[in-house]
């Protein structure tokens, strides 16, 4: 664990309400279930796991732009569950969120002056030529000319809008950001660019980044541990290292596994599920991961396991381990 | 419903290049304009005062403008009318005596956009003789001078009144849509009841509430405000439909994010992008609003005598046998009509230009 902690997570849950039919009962969608989960000072925690196991819903919730069931986040010594609107809106200047989609994330009708300058208007910091000059700052640190004030999001590429987006999150120069597969939308090529992009601004502002994403090597490229997720809880936890190298829950294995290797020769048993993740209205009983499990034992299907702590930050919810 | 994401140029532009290609649209653009501008300058371009009486011209039919007279090609001029039959109001002209159209003749004084006295009109003749283009009506009345003024009323009646429905249905559904839940249902609910009353007993209902005697500025801002009143609920419904999509945008959560509050979110993030819309709705429910200021005029319940509006110029048409004896006096409906269509292709030409749903 690095240093203190800025952010903790604590039994979160987030259900959201359906409706299958008009006199059927509401079945509540599970999307995160209880989930625990620690970011210190400068640190880059990855959040890896497959679509709709509620890694984007976790990454909202921590902001409360979704609003969670029930759980705490303790945000730099305060619980965000707790405050007001006036102390959220005060703690959110300090954590900022990057999303997906470069197009449906910036405001069409905006040109880019006014998006990235808005918080400077919300804040009254800055006005006129000093806003103008802290946008142009701001523009330069993600790699944007100044020429780009005046245009609006539609004349920018893919990549371009990502660093706009960055941009605007930088601009109440948060302590911690949620990006939230910030390069699944880009090309291969500028997925590079933006990675080394927010690798440079996390060791120069020290930022703190939860970086959710399905792209294990670009995980392991940028974190400095990673959470694994399944169907709306953490399933292993641990430094980038162990966890690449020496995973311990059955669904983790399965997941390095599909990494694509660039040496095509290279020939390795790839682990591969069974079936899809599970409804996240009809949870399955005792261990989540069950059904598709290939090393599943006796208690799997009755039992949920424990969480066990492995030693130095490596932490598994497993039979096998526990 | 996807609201357009790649705007390559301005609203204005994107609209004024695609009305171009809409060949109706862009003529009825230009009409509609002409009539706002001659409404506009009413005073100069009406030849007499519209409340200006004229006992013995009553029913008078519009004048022939002559050309050429025994002599050849002439100056335009007229003659001056006498009644022969007082009954059937039949009209004669006395030959014996021209009388030349005059350009920028002195006659009554009025006020050039209501602040500079003027008494300047474009086109005049002489007295006695009156140089009734389309007519007179029972009083004597230039039916053309009426016409103008009576445009002034309506068209303003009708665009303040679309302006505030506009105003309030955007709030409205922008609210509802935003905030979701018991505030949405409250608001669109409340809509429909407006919408479930006949608009005709809604506006005799409202009108009813009010006292009949009122000034005339009075009956103008009551009309604009029960005209607005009933027209919102329509759009506020759709506005609302279009911001529960805008809303889960991904840049609205960013606005939440950098500490934006909920209602700089729904004026700044989310309504200017319900904006192309609008427009089209807009001009679309204009017509609404020239029919229902004409119905309560008609029924003597809008604009009252003597000031002119289009529909109540219409009320003298109730009789057949004014209309057989004086059909010009429908020539107002004629301009209701011409007025209506020509929003309509204005509004399905903006619709072409903007909505993107309608792009190839």
């Amino acid at each position: 664990m690095i240093n203190s902690n800025l952010l903790t997570v604590r039994d979160l849950k987030k259900y959201f309400d359906t409706r299958a039919g008009f006199l059927k009962k509401p079945a509540p969608v599970h999307a995160v279930d209880g989930v625990n989960l620690n970011v210190g000072q400068k640190d880059v925690l990855g959040l890896v796991g497959e679509s709709g196991c509620g890694k984007s819903t976790l990454g909202r919730s921590i902001l409360r732009l979704i609003e969670p069931t029930s759980g705490e986040i303790i945000f730099d010594g305060e619980d965000m569950m707790k405050v007001d609107n006036r102390r959220l809106r005060a703690l959110r200047r300090k954590m900022q969120i990057i999303f997906q989609d470069p197009f449906s994330s910036l405001n069409p009708r905006k040109r880019v002056i006014d998006t990235v300058g808005e918080p400077f208007i919300i804040y009254g910091m800055a006005k006129g030529k000093a806003l103008k000059e802290r946008v142009v700052s701001i523009l330069e640190k993600v790699g944007l000319s100044s020429d780009s004030l005046y245009r609006y999001p539609h004349e920018f590429s893919g990549g371009q809008r990502q660093r706009i987006g960055i941009a605007r999150a930088l601009a109440v120069e948060p302590v911690f950001i949620v990006a939230d597969e910030p390069l699944s939308a880009l090309d291969v090529s500028i997925q590079a660019q933006i990675i080394n992009l927010l690798q440079e601004l996390q060791t120069s502002l020290g930022i703190s980044f939860l970086f959710i994403s399905h792209d294990l090597k670009v995980v392991r490229h940028f974190s400095e541990r990673v959470t694994v997720m399944y169907l709306g809880i953490i399933v292993e936890t641990g430094k980038t290292e162990d966890i690449f190298t020496n995973p311990q829950h059955p669904y983790t294995e399965a997941l390095l596994t599909a990494i694509p290797m660039p040496d095509p020769s290279t020939k390795r048993k790839k682990i591969i599920l069974a079936g899809d993740v599970p409804n996240p209205a009809q949870i399955p009983p005792g261990c989540r991961f069950h059904p598709r499990c290939p090393k599943r034992i006796e208690p799997c299907d009755k039992i949920r396991p424990k969480t066990t702590d492995l030693g130095g930050g490596h932490s598994v919810e497993c039979h096998l381990r526990g | 419903m996807r609201i357009e994401l790649n705007r390559k140029e301005s609203l204005l532009r994107q609209a004024i290049s695609g009305l171009r290609h809409h060949r109706w649209g862009w003529i009825a653009l230009w009409f509609i304009l002409f009539l706002l501008l001659a409404t506009i300058f009413a005073g100069f371009l009406s030849p007499y005062d519209p409340y200006e009486q004229n006992r013995t011209k009553s029913y008078h039919p519009p004048v022939r403008i002559h050309l050429i007279d025994e002599d050849g090609l002439h100056w335009p001029f007229i003659y001056n009318y006498y009644l022969v039959d007082p009954i059937f109001k039949r009209y004669e002209p006395d030959r014996t005596k021209k009388y030349n159209i005059g350009l920028f003749v002195k006659d009554s004084t009025y006020h050039l956009f209501g602040l500079i006295p003027c008494n300047i009109h474009l086109f005049g003749v002489d007295s006695p003789a009156r140089v009734f283009l389309l007519g007179s009506d029972l009083h004597g009345r230039d039916i053309l001078s009426r016409l103008l003024y009576g445009g002034r009323v309506s068209l303003s009646i009708s665009l303040v009144g679309v302006f505030l429905s506009f105003i309030l249905g955007l709030i409205m559904g922008g609210i509802a849509g935003y905030f979701g839940g018991w505030v949405d249902n409250f608001l669109m609910r409340f809509g429909e009841i407006i919408m479930s009353i006949p608009g005709i007993y809604l506006l005799l209902g409202l009108r009813a509430i009010f006292p009949t005697s009122l000034s005339s500025v009075e009956i103008y801002l009551l009309i604009v405000v029960v005209l607005s009143f009933i027209g919102w609920a329509g759009l506020a419904r759709v506005i609302r439909g279009m911001v529960l999509s805008i809303k889960e945008r991904e840049f609205v959560q960013a606005a939440r994010a950098i500490g934006s509050g909920h209602m700089r979110i729904i004026i700044r993030h989310v309504l200017p992008n319900t904006l192309s819309y609008t427009i089209i709705a807009l001009t679309l429910s204009v017509p609404g609003f020239i029919i229902s200021e004409s119905a309560l005029s008609f029924l003597s319940l809008g604009i009252q005598e003597p000031y002119p509006s289009w529909g109540n110029m219409l009320t003298a048409a109730q009789s057949v046998r004014v209309l057989t004896t004086a059909p010009w006096i429908l020539i107002p409906g004629l301009f209701i009509s011409i007025t209506i269509i020509c929003f309509n292709f204005l509004g399905d030409g903006l619709r072409d230009a903007l909505d993107p749903r309608f792009k190839e």
